[in-house]
């Protein structure tokens, strides 16, 4: 029997070792410049520009820019448009993120328990996370229009009168749930359904031998404990897509009627980019920015440790 | 699970639902078709009718492919997307490589700043990127539209994942046989990325085709717009009169990557799915 | 304890005809092995059993009573997977518990929130964990009835996994390969404990395996099985040394037993590679001569040419491979240590009674060799 040599991979004599850790880090150095370059320049220059930015008045075209320190929080607090804004998104995230986290995960449940069209349920399902946010939205526009919309106009056949969903300051916040929702459930669907499928399947089985019958029995005993870390994911997620909401506002209301649809991230651009006042959209973007990170820190901290089994 | 002797009801009573559903929320689509092939006329009348009356008609198609330079607003889509992800794989390929697998003086905290730029969502940066932009005059052009996007640390977080798990002995391997660093990324590292970059590439175009903040806020005009930009200018330029026509420009924009989903549907989702799992 | 029967039990898998007519029957009490290589149906013969996959044809009866119709959580059976499927978020306590609180507890007990105070519910649940803990004390496990299985050992785990199986006092216990993700020296430990528990409960066993060591020394009776068929059920010493299939005979036994073509000249005489050995049976025609490794000799009078081809220290023995020059048949001699080693040619003697022999179908001739191999 040949005897294998002792592979010389293993070894390198010190001298060309100490050039060869030189060569790595050489190399290591060389290939993250140019993403460390653009982090820099693209990133962090401007997320440090946009902190500082919230304590100043710079407004566009102004000749010269103020230190102000907290003025603009003092006025964000005083700024009845802001607090509506400001509620107004915690309302939409607060029916957005519960609605289609709990409906992803009826319809991923029943998708995997069928035997037949997973897969194209699956792409029903999904469609509206890959279609152009702001299509979908003249859509529905037109299928909620109040007076030529399709849903008035079934609600009328059945002697129901529809109510104007985009345009009254009642119903316009709820539609754009609505929309929400039916944007956001395809891309929990799709995560709840890898998480199910992640699930052995003895388990299933193991819950069987030992004497659990019903659905629901199982569910509590396998399926949503080891779907922990999955859910986990996709709360955290969803609220942190949801509070973002732009698209449909920008398209649909522009924060009308009156208000009644306005969201940060749109009262963020057009402080921004309609009245130009910089410094103070830039404070709207810090107050979002810690609402995202409180998000996430309530992830990891409060949540990540309950979820995970070793 | 599905070894269990299943009940045949509960299967249809499932169908029946899912399939109801799957209808429901097919709706927004069937009816954008729909319009889009009706005369004014018909959509104002606001009969529920599907089927267009007379077998519908392409008026609305022509009249957007004659007032809107569609080609352009999809290339400008192409272009920009393209660049986008060309751009993000050449910075963080390399970069989550280094991080994976190369030892460099300060790797860790490079891969803290990484981690930290998760945090930080796209819209925090953009005020003074678009001040930074003007200053440059640079406003209004595919630069403006593609540079912001080209560091994606979600990028170089998944690859990092993804080269991690990569053996080592093939890089040691390599080096070996007298492979120099680069030589190594060039030869090894990238066409072993294919399956972490193509996942990564369907997320990425499907988020920047999409996308109508940054767009809006480093584009005026039509010469630049993008699909979203085009819809959105469109509809306030119909205001609200021309829904057939309006329709039919949605349709033709939002079309290119619902047909590219419909095609490639598995790895869509996958993608979505790993990295959204991974990140 | 009950007795398991199963008759004619069919299954595919599409075109994939994974088991075909099976029949075994399992006394009150026994422990058979179901033994055969991977993909020979055995585990989804058991899953059949248990009720988590159900038969194409046939019958399956535990006690006596046909459970086709019952689900497995009806069939008063208990399973030890392959992969101990313990419940992660649960601690070892918890997990024993489960058949006992789901069997005791009613749909009101095991509420979420509300079935802690329920009437009845904490005197069950105290009674429950108590049989847990016996159970659990039985495997050795009492010290870690906090823990979550991320914290146990593969060995500590698997032990979890029989005490949730013991704890019910089922009336079978079926056990998948439970040992097949040990180390070898666990395994070898925990082979007894399986069969001390199975002596001291009197527990009908149906226990899968594909190694064939373990079926031998844990069985009652041994069912070997290969391509969806029971080729044979017996004792392991049956088994061992009266197989009735030549698939039987080269399945068993480690190493593999010697398998020499052979013919049948017609006037009784049995030759191998044209060297009468002696006499087996009337009839004419191949047969094939199998014979164990530990009963071949070098025999300088024997009438087998081979040729030594190397050696093999086992410790315990010597493995003598070589070869048959004229048929190029491969053979294994297993020696006592510090055994004259031949090198180059050398005579194979063997004693005629302890060859087999089986027919071109690879059934077993009923007559044996009569005649010393060196006349």
């Amino acid at each position: 029997m040949p005897e294998a040599a002792l592979p010389a991979r293993a070894l390198r004599a010190p001298a060309s070792q100490a050039r060869g850790a030189r060569g790595e880090a050489l190399a290591g150095l060389f290939l993250t410049l140019p993403a460390g370059i653009s982090y820099v320049l693209l990133l962090l220059l401007p997320t440090i520009a946009a902190v500082l930015l919230a304590f100043t008045d710079y407004e566009l075209g102004a000749p010269d820019v103020r230190w102000i320190g907290i003025e603009n929080f003092r006025e964000l607090v005083d700024d009845r448009g802001f607090v509506i804004s400001l509620r107004n998104t915690i309302v939409y995230v607060g029916i957005v993120a519960p609605a289609s986290i709990a409906g992803a995960l009826v319809l991923a449940l029943l998708i995997e328990a069928t035997t037949r069209g997973k897969a194209l349920f699956r792409a029903v399902f999904f469609l509206p996370v890959v279609s152009l946010p702001v299509g979908m939205a003249t859509a529905w526009q037109y299928l909620l229009h109040p007076t030529i919309g399709p849903v008035n106009a079934f609600l009328r056949d059945v002697g129901v009168a529809g109510p104007a969903w985009l345009t009254s300051s009642d119903t316009v916040l709820l539609s754009l749930a609505f929309i929400g929702i039916w944007e956001a459930i395809g891309f929990n669907l799709v995560l709840f359904l890898a998480g199910l499928t992640a699930i052995p399947r003895e388990l299933h089985q193991a819950a069987e031998v030992d004497g659990v019958r019903s659905a629901w029995e199982r569910f509590r005993l396998v399926t949503w404990p080891l779907l922990g870390p999955t859910t986990l994911f996709v709360v955290t997620i969803t609220m942190i897509r949801s509070v973002r909401v732009f698209d449909s506002v920008a398209v649909l209301t522009q924060g009308g009627p009156n208000r009644a649809s306005e969201v940060l991230l749109y009262t963020m651009y057009t402080e921004g980019f309609t009245f130009f006042r910089l410094g103070y959209s830039a404070a709207i973007t810090l107050v979002f920015l810690v609402i995202v990170l409180g998000l996430m820190l309530l992830q990891t901290k409060v949540l990540d440790r309950r979820v995970h089994y070793g | 699970m599905a070894e269990r002797p299943s009940q045949p009801g509960a299967e249809l009573a499932r169908l029946l639902f899912l399939g109801l559903l799957g209808l429901l929320f097919l709706m927004p689509y069937i009816w954008m078709i729909s319009a889009s092939l009706k005369p004014l006329d018909e959509i104002f009348r606001a009969s529920l009718n599907l089927i267009p009356e007379g077998g519908g008609t392409l008026r609305n198609y022509a009249r957007v492919l004659a007032e809107v330079p569609v080609a352009q607003y999809l290339w400008n889509g192409i272009v920009v997307c393209a660049g986008i992800l060309l751009f993000q794989l050449m910075f963080a390929v390399p970069a989550g490589y280094a991080i994976a697998k190369l030892n460099f003086p300060g790797r860790e905290w490079v891969f803290g700043a990484v981690m930290l730029g998760l945090l930080v969502p796209h819209h925090v940066p953009a005020l003074p990127l678009y001040v930074g932009l003007s200053w440059l005059g640079w406003l209004n052009t595919y630069a403006s539209l593609i540079i912001p996007s080209t560091i994606s640390v979600f990028a170089i977080f998944l690859f990092r994942q993804f080269f991690k798990a990569l053996p080592d002995e093939l890089i040691h391997a390599a080096r070996i046989d007298g492979m120099g660093e680069l030589s190594i990324v060039w030869r090894v590292i990238m066409p072993n990325a294919l399956p972490a970059a193509t996942a990564f590439a369907i997320f990425s175009v499907v988020a920047h085709w999409n996308d109508l903040f940054w767009p809006l806020i480093a584009v005026t005009g039509h010469e630049r717009a993008t699909p979203a930009l085009a819809i959105l200018y469109y509809r306030s330029e119909e205001a609200g009169d021309d829904f057939g026509a309006l329709m039919a420009a949605s349709v033709i924009m939002t079309a290119p990557l619902v047909l590219a989903f419909l095609l490639a549907q598995r790895r869509f989702v996958e993608g979505i799915a790993t990295t959204g799992l991974k990140g | 304890m009950a007795g398991i029967a199963i008759s004619n039990v069919c299954k595919s898998f599409g075109s994939f005809e994974a088991l075909r007519g099976v029949s075994l029957e399992v006394q009150p009490g026994e422990f058979v092995a179901l033994v055969g290589p991977s993909g020979c149906g055995k585990t989804t013969l058991m899953r059949i059993v248990a009720g988590i996959e159900r038969q194409d044809a046939g019958r399956i009866s535990i006690g006596g009573r046909d459970v086709g119709q019952l689900r497995a959580a009806d069939r008063d059976v208990a399973m030890v997977f392959q992969s101990y499927a313990l419940y992660p978020h649960l601690t070892v306590a918890q997990n024993i518990a489960v058949p006992l609180v789901m069997r005791r507890l009613d749909n009101l007990q095991r509420l979420p929130l509300l079935g802690r105070w329920w009437p009845g519910s904490r005197a069950a649940r105290q009674a429950i964990h108590e049989d847990a803990a016996k159970a659990a004390a039985a495997l050795g496990l009492g010290s870690m009835l906090d823990r979550r299985p991320a914290q146990l050992s593969g060995g500590q785990r698997q032990r979890v996994a029989l005490a949730r199986a013991i704890v019910r006092h089922p009336k079978a216990f079926l056990m998948d390969e439970p040992l097949s993700n040990l180390d070898a020296a666990l395994r070898v430990q925990t082979r007894r404990e399986i069969v001390d528990i199975h002596r001291r409960a009197g527990a009908t066993t149906l226990y899968v395996t594909h190694d064939q060591a373990e079926a031998l020394t844990m069985a009652d009776r041994v069912a070997v099985m290969l391509a969806g068929e029971i080729l044979q059920v017996d004792t392991p010493d049956r088994v061992y040394s009266d197989p009735q299939d030549l698939r039987v005979a080269g399945f068993i036994g480690s190493p593999r037993i010697n398998t020499l073509p052979a013919e049948a000249r017609g006037d009784g005489a049995v030759e191998v590679a044209g060297v009468p050995v002696g006499l087996g049976t009337p009839d004419c025609g191949p047969l094939t001569l199998a014979i164990r490794p530990e009963d071949l000799r070098p025999d300088p009078g024997g009438r087998l040419e081979a040729v030594a081809e190397h050696v093999e220290f086992l410790g315990e023995s010597l493995l003598l491979h070589g070869r048959l020059p004229q048929t190029g048949t491969a053979v294994t001699l297993r020696l006592p240590p510090g055994s004259q080693m031949p090198s180059g040619s050398f005579r194979l003697g063997f004693a005629a009674e302890r060859a087999l022999l089986f027919d071109a179908a690879g059934r077993r001739a009923t007559l044996r060799l009569a005649v010393h191999a060196h006349a």
